[in-house]
């Protein structure tokens, strides 16, 4: 049980991980240098499963994806596949959870760049593409490696919400904090404490590794 | 401006969650009310006891619904529970071993049978038990046999039918038992056991398929007892009384559970 929660919980917060950095990353850009209309209304949206109880964010994922939800009816009709039960409804409990994490850090840093630097890039005769990539981001790396190891931490502690759309099944679902969940109900003291203790440390080194990344210097 | 407007909309939904919450009720009152701590599956019908009881006696009663595992590690752990009632034998000898619960108030005051029940829209044509070995049932829902009484009523029908090893990898273990139903009425699941009285609860979303023979699983009783710890010894015993009367058990009658008095 313990090994087996480890694994599954390595490989579902991992994926989540490079998801929420791809993703997070994109609407970080669009929120900190585009204008449009409901812009700080999509960021609040995006917000929402930071502050909203995991299980009312478990239960908008039922509604949307669910076997009988909006687009996961479609979904079972085309494919006969269904979310519910599967590691990856764990991985997208995970990623929407922790995706508002990645966004905030990586707006704020890449909104912190001296816009001087970019036009310059333009003068020089650089395209918007080119110049995000090699000016914008190398120097907003900060906070976005901030984002990425936070939103790492919050995906690997994710409980609510993964059990209410992925269930806990030992081996294809049971994370981590569903096992010491379920260790702690059957009364497996000794479990419950060695998950809980490797959760701990796996979660402090993240955020140690976070506070040492913000303090770092940028080279390069 | 816009920032703005957001943070207080934020503010004001943040503050409301607030005030829905269960401790602002002042602990005045909750000095005075009872609370019974009971298995998920007695909800509807101790919703409606409670409130008679309440009725009768003047005297607030609060319900924590879960499962039977889940609130025995409560009441072991020194949550100020005044009765417990669960839906298995196993979680009521535990506190009883432990000194926990008030032995001479425990009774047995109903009991159960498990079903097989299937979404309402199922194509599929099961009628019996073993029919679950078939090859398109692929996720059947029970409850963990680990924590759930209904869990381990199914695990031993399954055993003493020797079905255990056929359908394990077919298994969703759900952690209560109104998950299992909850899963089937969505329709995530092919088929879930659960109790007659929360296929019933469910009504028209499920249809009852089999029931599981008397003698496949030990007798599901549901012991109640009052909790050693207790502040509300008094009106816990009027509750208790209650639910034993004959009121009372033509209320856990109405909700699919079997008296004790019958056979």
């Amino acid at each position: 049980m313990i090994w087996e929660s480890l694994k599954l919980s390595l490989l579902v917060v991992s994926v989540a991980t490079v998801i929420v950095g791809v993703i997070g990353l994109a609407l970080a850009f669009l929120l900190a240098k585009r204008e449009f209309r409901g812009k700080e209304l999509l960021d609040a949206v995006l917000t929402m499963p930071l502050v909203l109880p995991p299980t009312v964010t478990g239960y908008y994922l039922i509604v949307l994806l669910g076997r009988r939800g909006i687009v996961g009816s479609y979904v079972y009709d085309l494919t006969g596949w269904t979310i519910a039960f599967t590691w990856q409804g764990a991985v997208i409990a995970a990623v929407v959870v922790a995706l508002p994490l990645m966004i905030k850090a990586s707006r704020a840093s890449i909104e912190s760049v001296n816009p001087s630097y970019e036009i310059a890039s333009y003068t020089l005769g650089k395209s918007e593409f080119e110049t995000f990539f090699r000016v914008t981001l190398p120097l907003a790396k900060r906070g976005i490696y901030a984002g990425l190891v936070l939103s790492f931490a919050r995906a690997l502690g994710e409980f609510g919400a993964t059990l209410m759309i992925a269930g806990n099944i030992p081996g294809v679902t049971q994370t981590m904090p569903l096992a010491i969940y379920e260790a702690v109900a059957a009364g497996d003291e000794r479990q419950a404490q060695i998950l809980a203790l490797i959760l701990t440390m796996i979660s402090i080194s993240a955020v140690y590794l976070t506070n040492k990344i913000s303090r770092s210097r940028i080279y390069g | 401006m816009k920032q703005r407007l957001i943070s207080i909309l934020l503010l004001l939904v943040l503050g409301g969650c607030q005030a829905d919450s269960p401790t602002s009720n002042g602990t005045l009152r909750d000095r005075e009310t009872l609370t019974v701590s009971a298995a998920v599956s007695l909800k509807d019908a101790f919703n409606e006891i409670g409130d008679l009881c309440e009725a009768k006696t003047g005297k607030a009663i609060s319900f924590n619904f879960g499962a039977s595992g889940a609130l025995q590690r409560q009441i072991e752990t020194g949550a100020p529970v005044d009765v417990f009632a669960s839906a298995g034998k196993k979680q009521m000898d535990e506190l009883a071993a432990k000194d926990l619960i008030d032995a001479a108030t425990r009774r047995d005051f109903a009991r159960n049978t498990l079903v097989l029940i299937v979404p309402r829209d199922s194509k599929l044509n099961l009628t019996a038990f073993p029919d679950l070995t078939e090859s398109d049932v692929r996720k059947i829902a029970v409850g963990n046999p680990k924590t759930v009484p209904a869990g381990q009523y199914t695990e031993q029908i399954f055993e003493k039918t020797n079905l255990q090893d056929r359908l394990q990898s077919k298994l969703i273990t759900a952690e209560d038992v109104r998950q299992v139903l909850d899963y089937v009425v969505r329709g995530e699941v092919d088929a879930g056991i659960v109790y007659m009285t929360d296929a019933r609860t469910a009504g028209e979303k499920v249809r009852v398929v089999a029931a599981a023979s008397e003698d496949a699983h030990e007798p599901i009783l549901y012991p109640v007892a009052l909790v050693k710890d207790g502040k509300r010894k008094q009106s816990a015993r009027e509750f208790l009384d209650f639910v034993l009367s004959a009121e009372g058990q033509s209320i856990l009658r109405k909700y699919g559970f079997i008296g004790v008095s019958e056979k």
